[in-house]
């Protein structure tokens, strides 16, 4: 682990304590194990599937979830924006859960929103469950963004050209592992030298195994788990992973 | 009804000639305990009756049904006697057994069973045209009450017959149950109960039940009559010769006698502890098995139709023995069966006398019963159930309120049922007796909860699942709320278990519809398994393959080591009862004679180089062994309470910088282990033993271990699936289940960090008191053994500690981090990875 490529800033390696650095593409990436993406040179915190008012969509269809969700999920950014202090947030898709969900955010989750874009660039990649720009998130809306040699999007594509990597969401990915007769469940990164799949920030997101075939088609070769623990990730090789159902 | 002693007299009672008729006929002669239950119902009263096994219960319990409906003339038609029962198979074995009577009397009455087996024609049938007497489940009844015809359909109701009381009450389907008899007696106000029960402890509790609670503090009791206790069991312990080990459940030693003792007898019964020894016997059995009798295997996770072919084999007198768990604790009378085997520990002297009572149905002959003790600390144990037994012991039962989330559940099925004011539906519920305590704040909130989840940030209001109309009355808000009650309608909560399937080795992952499905198993016991581990399952050794949708598939494998050493599937703690019947032993060594001399001996040795626990205080053994740091304590509280215990000593023990490394523990000690000499820090004043056990540890350190504990989380989420907040996973709705289900996990921590004080959480917290994490019993223990620590520092391993530390590697290390096992597994590859290149 390298301090030095987290960037140019003095007290930059103190923040990066043990976060471990990924290279994409010539592109230093630190991994933060609440499941955001610090990529220094760009100066942008990049984060997955926030699924924002999951619970209220439970709510309408007589599950009613604690409507805390979104809220939980917005003072996590919150705590990444404190500690990282990005010039640009990057969520990479599905930031809402549903078309209906911009109109469901409470006046609290509409501040705390507010309170995210002062002083920095919002950009909010299109995905599946959030298709049309909303008006309530602030900030600008992209089907995809190119930053340097990464590209940015919701759903893994075609893998860019040569010397090109990607940078994406939709999977949710989860690594089990089982050990001394207990299993552990976590949200984890999915990646190998091209592509790396952000686990979701969502506080109800679900998960999808990284050896489900779904996942496992995206990388070609061997792929590695950046399994996220209480203060930093750890690099397990996707076959020490136990796979699940299906 | 106001409360009256067994004794008081009751009026004489004249039985009809037919009914006289009948009992001469079959050379009977109805016993004094049915002649005083008719004669209470005749006067108008609800009553227990508390008899042995084959004193009548049920003829008992009929008997007024009968008379009253063979004297009737020109009644109404409409439902008269409506029985309830634990068990599907009960209802329908006792309907078969009641129309025989019926009929060869000539009584024209109509008697039908209601399960979830009834074909839904005749279930429709049954609400137009009810039958006179109709027998039926729990569940069944909180179906029919939360529909707009329950009021046509019970307002004549005139009997209810309440079986096997004992193993309803005090468990949340007796919570159920309850309230839906408080809402019968609503609308049939004339209704009486008969409430059928093995002996207990308290029949105060029971009592109550049977009739409404005036809500006002005053408690109210139905009468009680008592049956003759049969002729005295005799039981043993078997005694021997081989050694007896000093850990274990398998009770090998004992396979020979066991053998012997099923071949001499007609049918045998015999009980283990958990689904695991249940299979590990069974296959040691059919190895010595020469004679090839018919030996048979039931248990909870089998699959139904197999457990329903051994219950018939068992009726029809096929088999010679069957080794069960507490699934036959309750059940069909079977004539045949001539002796109990209890393997293992017997954990409760309640549960064991139920056991020993499923021998011989006949009053006047003994039950007789062996216990086989697998260690030697069973041995205390065994000795201890049997001075029980014959004093007649029962365990207490532990207080507890009814369940917030099942009177949820219960407050939508009566909205269904039609519209309802608040005030007299919370009237009507406190007259339930689990619910008689009942704050009127609390049913607020549950109702809060049923409307909109009830959350401090009332987000939900436009989407409430029950709305207050102009009148002040609550009603459902669609027709769809009603779908979704009768889809969650029950207290079990079985969405955790998975198919076992057989598929052919080398049959590739897809391969779904190739093998039969064995059984079920529970998912937390799956997710510690990788492909390749094998386990025993419906008696042979299994290779987990993979989990394809909702079924763990599995295939034959020549391993004859299982490599997964157990799963705790229907595991009991050690009985508060029993327990100080053990330490009242190990304290008093002028009654070791009348244990076997091993372990008088081994008792012996722990005096010597030890000391022996006492009655009343804890005793703490502290030694180094083999580089390790031990502490051993015996609380002898039960494993689930010492699991507990062992997750907060760790953290306590962390903080003081002793690093620990984990736990295990047994129904009778607690062995935690680390790096750091503890007898040392005791010595230097660096640990205080007083402030270790202090039931301080029941504030913050349990908090902030609720917050990641698997059990809290497992806990939680039957609550959620049982109110309602979380729905129920039905097969063939899985398929897209990311997006549909919601893992409850991760509404735990959501809600625990916004809304700690939410009323599901209450009821989840409620459930581990008692439950799954025993904190009622490990804060009696605190507050029982505070000033009076006993600590001995030992240079060596004490005889007493052997058992608990031999756990080590069996079970599955506790207590460790997560972050850790993550840790160790990443350096461990990164070594793999850095020795390949060498």
């Amino acid at each position: 682990m390298l301090a030095d490529e987290c960037g140019e800033v003095d007290d930059e390696a103190e923040r990066c304590g043990e976060t471990d650095i990924v290279a994409l593409a010539g592109a230093g990436l630190a991994l933060d194990p609440a499941g955001a993406v610090w990529w220094a040179a760009e100066r942008a915190l990049i984060v997955a599937d926030l699924h924002l008012e999951k619970g209220s969509a439970f709510a309408a269809r007589g599950v009613m979830l604690p409507p805390y969700d979104s809220l939980a999920t917005l003072a996590l950014l919150a705590r990444l924006v404190e500690r990282w202090q990005p010039r640009t947030l990057v969520a990479l898709g599905d930031s809402l859960h549903d078309r209906g969900a911009g109109a469901r955010l409470g006046p609290r989750e509409r501040e705390a929103l507010a309170a995210l874009g002062r002083g920095r660039e919002l950009v909010w990649i299109a995905g599946n469950h959030d298709p049309d720009p909303a008006p309530q998130l602030g900030g600008t809306h992209l089907p995809e963004l190119r930053l340097g040699p990464l590209v940015l999007r919701h759903e893994p594509g075609a893998v860019p050209e040569a010397g090109a990597g990607e940078l994406a969401g939709h999977f949710h990915p989860v690594a089990r592992l089982v050990r001394r007769g207990r299993g552990i469940r976590r949200r984890c990164f999915a990646g190998d030298a091209r592509r790396l799949v952000l686990p979701a920030l969502g506080a109800y997101a679900g998960g999808l195994n990284i050896r489900d075939p779904a996942l496992a088609a995206l990388f070609p070769g061997d792929y590695t788990a950046y399994v996220t623990g209480a203060a930093r990730t750890y690099r397990i090789a996707h076959h020490a992973c136990v796979p699940d159902r299906r | 009804m106001l409360s009256s002693a067994p004794s008081e007299a009751v009026p004489a009672v004249d039985l009809p000639e037919r009914f006289l008729r009948w009992f001469e006929a079959r050379g009977w002669a109805p016993r004094p305990h049915q002649l005083d239950l008719l004669a209470r119902a005749q006067a108008g009263r609800s009553t227990l009756l508390i008899a042995p096994t084959g004193a009548g219960k049920t003829l008992a319990g009929f008997l007024p049904s009968l008379v009253e409906l063979a004297g009737r003339r020109n009644a109404p038609p409409g439902l008269h006697t409506l029985y309830i029962s634990p068990l599907k198979a009960l209802a329908v074995d006792v309907a078969r057994n009641l129309e025989r009577p019926a009929a060869e009397m000539g009584l024209p009455i109509r008697i039908e069973t209601r399960t979830g087996d009834t074909p839904a024609s005749r279930r429709q049938r049954q609400r137009r045209d009810p039958p006179d007497i109709l027998l039926t489940t729990p569940e069944q009844i909180a179906l029919l009450l939360a529909s707009a015809d329950a009021p046509h359909l019970f307002g004549g109701l005139r009997r209810i017959v309440l079986d096997e009381l004992h193993a309803l009450a005090g468990a949340k389907r007796g919570d159920l149950l309850a309230l839906g008899l408080a809402r019968l007696r609503r609308l049939a106000p004339q209704v009486q109960t008969v409430g059928l029960s093995a002996t207990v402890a308290d029949p105060a509790t029971l009592r109550r039940w049977l009739v409404a609670q005036p809500g006002d503090g005053e408690l109210r009791m139905g009468d009680l009559v008592v049956a003759p206790p049969g002729a005295p069991p005799d039981i043993s312990m078997l005694d021997s010769a081989e050694r007896l080990p000093w850990a274990g459940h398998t009770a090998r030693h004992a396979l020979a006698a066991i053998y012997a003792r099923i071949a001499g007898q007609t049918t045998t019964l015999v009980f283990v502890n958990t689904r695991m020894q249940a299979e590990l016997l069974f296959q040691e059995l059919w190895k010595i098995n020469e004679l090839n009798l018919p030996i048979a295997l039931h248990h909870g996770s089998l699959d139904v139709s197999q457990r329903r072919r051994v219950e018939a084999a068992m009726a029809e007198g096929r088999l010679k023995a069957v080794v069960c768990t507490s699934s036959l604790d309750l059940g069909i009378d079977w004539g045949n069966v001539d002796l109990v085997i209890n393997v293992g520990a017997p954990k409760g002297s309640s549960r064991l006398m139920q056991r020993i009572g499923r021998a011989n149905h006949r009053l006047d002959e003994p039950s007789r019963a062996v216990l086989v003790p697998a260690n030697r600390f069973e041995v205390l144990e065994c000795r201890a159930a049997l001075e029980a037994v014959a004093a007649g012991a029962q365990d207490a039962r532990v207080e507890r309120a009814g369940a917030l989330d099942v009177l949820a559940q219960h407050v939508l099925g009566m909205a269904c049922a039609g519209p309802f004011a608040a005030e007299d539906l919370y009237r009507e519920v406190i007259a339930a007796e689990p619910y008689a305590a009942l704050t009127k704040e609390d049913f607020d909130a549950v109702l809060a909860f049923v409307a909109t989840g009830g959350y401090a940030l009332r987000a939900y209001e436009r989407f409430a699942r029950i709305r207050r109309t102009k009148d002040g009355r609550w009603r459902v808000a669609n027709p769809q709320v009603a779908q979704q009650y009768r889809l969650n309608v029950g207290t079990i909560v079985e969405s955790s278990m998975l198919k076992v399937r057989l598929v052919r080795a080398g049959q590739g992952p897809r391969a779904r519809f190739g093998g039969k499905v064995l059984g079920e198993v529970e998912e937390y016991f799956v997710e510690t398994m990788s492909p390749g581990d094998t386990f025993v399952f419906a008696g042979e050794v299994l290779e987990y393959r993979a989990i394809v949708e909702e079924e763990v598939h599995v295939s034959r494998t020549a391993a004859t080591d299982p490599k997964v050493p157990s799963y705790a599937g229907g595991k009991f703690p050690l009985s508060t009862y029993l327990a100080a019947g053990v330490r009242a032993m190990l304290a008093s060594p002028e009654r070791w004679d009348s244990l076997p001399s091993q372990v008088a001996e081994w008792l012996g040795m722990q005096r010597l180089r030890s000391r022996l626990p006492g009655r009343e205080d804890l005793l703490v053994e502290t030694f180094p062994r083999a580089g390790r740091h031990y502490l051993v304590c015996y609380p002898f509280e039960g494993r689930l309470a010492h699991q507990t215990l062992g997750m907060l000593l760790t953290r306590r023990l962390e903080r003081a910088r002793l690093r620990p490394l984990g736990f295990v523990c047994n129904d009778y000690a607690l062995v935690v282990y680390g790096l750091s000499d503890i007898s040392l820090a005791v010595v230097q004043g660096r640990l205080d033993l007083a402030a270790l056990f202090d039931a301080d540890m029941l504030g913050d350190d349990l908090d902030a271990w609720l917050a990641e504990s698997a059990l809290m989380k497992r806990t939680f989420r039957q609550c959620a699936v049982i109110a309602g907040l979380i729905e129920r996973r039905f097969p063939g709705r899985e398929k897209n289940s990311r997006q549909v289900t919601m893992s409850s996990d991760l509404v735990y921590d959501v809600l625990r960090s916004h809304e700690p004080d939410h009323v599901l959480l209450r009821a989840a917290w409620a459930d581990a008191a008692t439950g799954l994490l025993d904190i009622r019993r490990l804060s009696d223990m605190l507050a029982r053994i505070r000033g009076r620590i006993d600590h001995v520092p030992l240079d060596r391993v004490s005889p007493l500690a052997v058992p608990a530390m031999l756990e080590i590697g069996r079970e599955s290390v506790s207590g460790e981090a997560a972050d850790a096992l993550l840790a160790e597994t990443e350096a461990e590859l990164v070594r793999e990875a850095m020795d390949a290149g060498r």
